[in-house]
């Protein structure tokens, strides 16, 4: 098992002919992602990467029972785009553009809520599930089918962890990018829950960043609900008060979403805190020996 | 994005948001020219991009041509600090000259997006001309909140709710849901972040004034917003900073030694921690993005290299959308046409990560390829500290 994708996943790609979205998805289909087709207005009925292209994620969705999309157009059609997905009934909706203003994420949070399907992102890289589907940005290589969930607001330094981990001689169950935006589809708590209930999965590796409370949240569910063990990173512990860190949500304001607090609520919780980002592997192997 | 509390008041006026009457002065003769004209008594405000104006000395109350004079030599010129600023603090280039009002209650009133909920929230208060976080701090039950949603946006029982929690009387209900309505149309239309009131007036002639104001935009919105983009003020940020943005590179000047060059917020912020884990000290905070072209790696590069205080630089890229390759190409024609003397630390992982090997390797430079995260951390901070002495003999 694994979560949110898997080889039998099928994938469509919005923006599916542009530079980037042509760029990953030829990757995907490299990687042996079930791609089954891509979405452009206006380029209906033509083939990409031998995919067919559709005019609206509607098309693609009668056509071709697709309910995974991935978004790679640009920040102010994105949120339509996002809409659109959910408005035709895909479950798992993956946006990787950056750059969304805020009001239109409101938005779509909100409606998103009216409907089943599941948003990753935006500004994130998307989700891996090893040796099955590759539905984002991340580099394959660094990838080992493993046990080891991973949740992340970040999208390289997301590589840097599965690298140390790989390294370590273990590997993913899927690893998650939920995005670095203020209001993002899927947090925390979101993820662990599925991790929670998927047998594959070992242990998770979490990683936050300064800014908002989602890290506060996620703690004090695993205290109440978690059997799981859970490393924690934050990133951000020399980040100055009242700047955006590169990352729309990565900022400290009103003396909240320091690094140091956040770090201090997950080992109150009895999550395990790594301080120092090149350890993230190797703690990770000392807990799980420990634990056998 | 922020801007001016003048272009602020400004932007009120355009949503029939009552201000006091005032205009903006570079010098101390127009400042006093203006004070003459709207008469006295009237307040000279410091605009600068810093919070805790008042304390610092920087807001003052003229009651004749003499006062004003002398507070407008003062106040122009002068550097206002804050943990934001720094210990440099912020220069003050001009003033607001503002009409003195009546004042009978101070209030509070804001409006913020929420994270959490994913919606506006507007926030009021009877404890105005406070820090609304020591208040919160204080008196948490002075502190009135609707939130609202987003489809439905703005209704009035918002405004009447808090209008009855904030103890109005009837006049000033109706004036107050009138100004809670308009401020939450500027909000939405301009892609605010935050627009603040504090503190709201009720002056003796029974009218509603925002006596201060604050408006940040939301970053990501402002390409839909050309008439904002103009109201930014580059005399305001950083030279190293205006110089990034630019490229689009999202750069933060910070104090340290250890310049870096990194791709993806997380992975950039990380890269701080670990310097500072071994008892570093980066220079900045550098985020070449996604996408990255040659381009952009130079003109990073030249900013990096700008930055006196950098000893040595640390380049960490985990290529996923931005390939190493490509990365190493624009890191190595940018060195060769730049003759950079301090030492560079370059860390590439990633798509592509053996192609941008090679091309450090065959570039001739002299820099230390590391393959390993903290091995490479280690070494920059090694170097920032043996190149200290060096320079320090120069």
């Amino acid at each position: 098992m694994s979560i949110l994708v898997n080889k039998d996943s099928r994938i469509i790609v919005q923006g599916f002919t542009g530079r980037e979205g042509s760029f990953h998805a030829s990757q995907m289909i490299d990687y042996g992602t079930n791609v089954v087709g891509g979405v452009t207005p206006g380029k209906g009925g033509q083939t990409h990467l031998k995919k067919p292209v559709f005019n609206t994620v509607e098309e693609a969705v009668i056509n071709e029972g697709a309910n995974v999309s991935i978004i790679f157009v640009p920040a102010i059609f994105a949120a339509d785009a996002i809409l659109e997905s959910a408005n035709a009934g895909v479950e798992l909706i993956i946006c990787i553009s950056e750059g969304i203003p805020i009001k239109d994420m409101t938005k779509v949070k909100h409606y998103l809520n009216t409907t089943n399907s599941r948003l990753i992102g935006p500004n994130c890289p998307g989700v891996i599930t090893p040796n099955e589907a590759k539905v984002g940005i991340m580099p394959a290589q660094i990838h080992k089918k493993g046990r080891i969930g991973i949740i992340s607001r970040s999208g390289t330094l997301t590589y840097a962890a599965v690298n140390q981990i790989s390294n370590q001689g273990m590997g993913q169950s899927t690893s998650v990018g939920i995005g670095g935006d203020p209001i993002i589809g899927s947090d925390f708590i979101d993820i662990l829950k599925l991790f929670e209930k998927d047998e594959e999965t070992e242990a998770v590796v979490m990683i936050g960043e300064i800014g908002g409370s989602m890290e506060e949240k996620a703690a004090a569910y695993i205290k109440k609900y978690y059997n799981k063990p859970v490393v924690a990173f934050i990133s951000g512990q020399t980040a100055p008060p009242g700047r955006r860190m590169g990352h729309a949500g990565a900022i400290i304001t009103g003396g909240k979403g320091y690094a140091k607090e956040k770090m201090r609520v997950l080992r109150d919780n009895g999550i395990h805190v790594v301080e120092n980002p090149a350890e993230i592997g190797s703690t990770l192997k000392e807990i799980l020996k420990k634990k056998f | 994005m922020k801007i001016h509390e003048y272009q602020a008041k400004e932007l009120f006026k355009d949503f029939a948001i009552p201000v006091p009457e005032g205009m903006v002065a570079y010098t101390k003769e127009d400042t006093v020219e203006i004070a003459e004209k709207i008469g006295y008594p009237c307040v000279i405000k410091a605009q600068v991009h810093a919070g805790g104006r008042g304390k610092a000395g920087g807001v003052k109350l003229a009651r004749n041509r003499d006062e004003a004079l002398g507070f407008a030599e003062e106040i122009i010129g002068m550097h206002i600090k804050n943990l934001q600023t720094g210990a440099q603090g912020k220069k003050v280039r001009k003033v607001l000259v503002e009409k003195g009002v009546n004042i009978v209650n101070e209030l509070y009133l804001a409006i913020i997006m929420d994270r959490e909920k994913a919606m506006p929230v507007v926030i009021a208060s009877s404890e105005g001309g406070m820090e609304i976080e020591k208040v919160a701090e204080e008196h948490p039950d002075h502190i009135f909140k609707e939130y609202i949603h987003p489809i439905t946006g703005l209704s009035n029982f918002h405004s009447i709710i808090l209008s009855f929690k904030l103890g109005l009387n009837k006049t000033e209900q109706r004036l107050f849901s009138e100004l809670v309505s308009n401020l939450y149309k500027l909000f939405m239309e301009k892609d605010a972040s935050i627009v603040e009131i504090n503190p709201l007036v009720i002056t003796d002639t029974e009218e509603l004034i925002a006596l201060d104001a604050k408006v940040n935009f939301d970053d990501n919105a402002l390409v839909k917003h050309s008439d904002i983009m103009e109201l930014r003020d580059t005399d305001e940020e950083d030279p190293f900073e205006v110089e990034a943005s630019k490229y689009k590179l999202n750069y933060i000047k910070l104090d340290g030694n250890i310049g870096c060059m990194v791709n993806g917020a997380g992975l950039a912020m990380a890269t701080m921690d670990i310097l500072k884990y071994y008892k570093g000290d980066p220079a900045n905070f550098l985020d070449v993005g996604g996408g990255t072209s040659e381009e952009r790696i130079k003109e990073a590069f030249k900013i990096l290299i700008a930055d006196k205080n950098v000893k040595v630089v640390f380049i960490n890229i985990f290529g996923g959308i931005v390939r190493t390759d490509i990365v190493a190409i624009g890191v190595v024609n940018a060195a060769k046409s730049m003759n950079i003397n301090i030492p560079v630390v370059i860390l590439l992982r990633g798509t592509n990560e053996k192609q941008g090997r090679k091309i450090i390797e065959e570039s001739g430079l002299n820099f230390i390829a590391e393959t390993d995260f903290k091995k490479a951390a280690l070494k920059s901070v090694e170097l920032s500290r043996g190149d200290k002495d060096v320079n320090s003999c120069k």
